[in-house]
């Protein structure tokens, strides 16, 4: 913190929920995440081409209970910055800006995040059964 | 507000970073670029469970494959460390963290990138 404490401005806690506060805090949130789980892909990559001992402890760890656990979260992470950016990209060029539509665009944004997250789960659970 | 800049400063049109608009379009163009790859690997990621390490080997080494590969993490890294900066920008407020952190990230973030290049030319060129 700076040396010197100037007043500061209010913090999350003050604000009542609201949608556009929760695609704000999780599209950094994810962010973040998903900049970890670049490194783990980068293990992925690094495994597929050292060899079939590396790759047979990589996808091992991916199928522990750990594993599948960090991999639901990172399809969901990866599933709502992708809509999320969507929504800026689209706000970016001055779309979505009246307030019903923000508001809307929000909702959309974190429920189809849900929605594709289920999804990507889906085709898993259809073509190799529950892990 | 404009009448307080110079004729100058408006024609440079860096504004006060001095860095103008560059760190913006390189975010928004390498979210374009991610948008599209990253479509196409979560279809990758879904393939790789049935298969064992030759499967994933071979399927990784086809050149379609392999170039959307490579590119899709020279793109993450590279907005990865855009938006871990600004991150950083707002929340550390002290300059000796400031700067191990932004060296940091963009140090990691190069090598991420660098290696991961290196691993799926190695797949790709079948080593």
């Amino acid at each position: 913190m700076p040396a010197n404490a100037r007043p500061l401005s209010p913090h999350i806690q003050i604000y009542r929920w609201q949608v556009q506060m929760v695609t704000s805090i999780l599209h950094r949130a994810t962010g973040i995440a998903l900049a970890a789980g670049t490194l783990l892909l980068l293990a992925m990559l690094l495994a597929l081409a050292s060899g079939p001992e590396a790759w047979g402890w990589i996808s091992a760890f991916a199928r522990s209970w750990i594993g599948l656990l960090l991999l639901a979260g990172w399809s969901w992470a990866l599933s709502f910055h992708l809509l999320n950016g969507i929504r800026h990209l689209l706000q970016d060029v001055g779309w979505g800006f009246a307030i019903h539509q923000f508001v809307r665009n929000g909702f959309l944004a974190s429920i189809g995040s849900l929605v594709l997250t289920a999804l990507i789960w889906l085709c898993v659970w259809a073509q190799w059964g529950v892990a | 507000m404009s009448q307080f800049r110079t004729p100058r400063k408006i024609a440079l049109g860096l504004g006060s970073a001095r860095h103008g608009v560059h760190h913006f379009l390189v975010q928004r163009i390498t979210a374009i670029a991610l948008l599209l790859l990253g479509l196409w690997f979560v279809w990758f990621v879904l393939r790789l469970p049935g298969l064992d390490h030759a499967g994933a080997h071979a399927l990784l080494a086809e050149p379609c494959n392999a170039l959307l590969m490579g590119l899709f993490v020279v793109a993450a890294f590279w907005h990865a460390q855009l938006g871990l900066q600004v991150v950083v920008e707002d929340y550390v407020h002290t300059h000796g963290w400031q700067l191990v952190l932004q060296v940091g990230i963009r140090l990691l973030c190069f090598l991420g990138a660098a290696a991961g290049v290196l691993a799926v030319l190695r797949i790709a060129l079948g080593r």
